[in-house]
């Protein structure tokens, strides 16, 4: 596994293993803020950054770990950073851009909670990564999960035009286009071998 | 609150969990391990159950402290709680069936972020007292497991045509291997959803 390409990596993270759509991380700010396009380019930018921080200290602290043997606090350190890193975020955004940080409303601090970003910190260490590889792979997966938020917008800014049935309006609607699109990156399947 | 009341409303609470406000199909809260483990029924059990675990433990141990933790660092706090009760789990699991912890994977270690947990702990066991908190765990928590079965099981029974690993159909049963890959665990919850929506649709038609 150390010794897969950077590209390889990449295009693994990004498109055949989509983290939204293949391994369902982070569906709920997929589904929260999917419905306008502008907050889920803006959503995909918050969530590239702090998974590239977050990589970056996951590395670190589970080197750290290694070193003085406490394999049993990696999740609990994990955790704090994203946390830290999302405050930081929340502040900085809200100093930048109050628009913006209206928007995104609840699910900025939930970031927390985005399961694709302590799955990527988890994942990059059970695949034994050495950092450039870190790198590359949190820059794929945010990719990725930008691609799957802003696809999954345009789908759904086009459906508000159309006549659905009542019972379908919402989250059903929404998890429908998300396994059609699931379909669809399965074909990506064996691309980044 | 007299002691009947106090008797009636922590049953509430309990059978709230269940059906009314069930967090998978009614609050849409907790969606990735839902998604991402329901493949076989006997996978979502589990993870229904390790979640039920956490939930329960962090409700007691987060309403325990309540008037303990400043305001401005509640969430770290929570979160802190969490993952210390995931860890346990984890290494749980582990010992108790190494397959099962390889076949669940990097998702009981992300049973940290299910907002389920957090939105309980928030919203419900730092604002009221231990029974309580503990009757909300266990309900919320046993109609989490609910969901996960119902998800599970039809996504098993139509993928390979087994539940929990016994044969049900003849020979000639063709599997919908679209419902064990990524895309069936969409479909699948959708169709539960709409199913949900249609009955409460219904319920107010008739009022």
């Amino acid at each position: 596994m150390t010794g897969d390409p950077l590209w390889a990596i990449f295009v693994n993270a990004c498109l055949i293993n989509n983290f939204v759509l293949a391994y369902f991380l982070g569906i709920c700010p997929f589904l929260g803020v999917s419905a306008k396009m502008a907050t889920a380019t803006r959503m995909g930018g918050a969530v590239t950054f702090v998974m590239l921080v977050s990589s970056t200290c996951a590395f670190g602290i589970q080197k750290l770990l290694v070193a003085i043997d406490a394999p049993y606090l990696k999740l609990i350190s994990f955790i704090a950073v994203i946390a830290s890193t999302v405050q930081l975020v929340e502040m900085f955004i809200k100093k930048m851009s109050p628009g913006l940080f209206r928007a995104l409303g609840i699910f900025l601090p939930l970031i927390t909670t985005n399961c694709a970003i302590l799955g990527l910190a988890l994942f990059q260490t059970n695949k034994g990564y050495n950092f450039v590889q870190c790198i590359f792979y949190a820059l794929g997966a945010a990719v990725g999960f930008t691609l799957a938020l802003v696809l999954i917008a345009g789908l759904r800014e086009k459906l508000e035009l159309a006549r659905v049935p009542d019972v379908v309006k919402g989250t059903a609607l929404a998890l429908m286009l998300a396994g059609l699109l699931s379909m669809a990156f399965m074909g990506f399947a064996g691309l980044g071998g | 609150m007299s002691q009947a009341s106090g008797q009636k409303s922590s049953t509430n609470e309990f059978i709230k969990g269940l059906w009314k406000e069930n967090p998978v199909f009614v609050q849409v809260l907790g969606m990735c391990p839902v998604l991402a483990v329901t493949n076989t029924a006997r996978n979502a059990l589990a993870m229904g159950l390790a979640t039920l675990f956490v939930l329960l433990m962090s409700n007691i141990v987060v309403s325990a402290l309540r008037r303990f933790i400043p305001k401005q660092v509640r969430i770290a706090t929570f979160i802190l709680v969490i993952a210390t009760f995931v860890t346990v789990v984890d290494y749980l699991i582990m010992a108790i069936s190494l397959e099962l912890h390889k076949a669940l994977g990097a998702f009981i270690s992300l049973i940290v972020v299910n907002c389920l947990i957090l939105g309980r702990a928030e919203a419900f066991a730092s604002k009221n007292g231990m029974g309580r908190s503990i009757m909300d765990g266990l309900g919320m928590g046993i109609g989490f497991v609910f969901a996960l079965l119902c998800l599970g099981a039809v996504r098993e029974i139509l993928g390979t045509g087994e539940l929990f690993g016994l044969q049900l159909f003849h020979d000639g049963f063709q599997d919908w291997v679209v419902m064990i890959l990524p895309s069936g665990g969409f479909f699948t919850l959708a169709g539960w959803l709409l199913l949900f929506n249609w009955m409460k649709k219904r319920k107010e038609g008739a009022r």
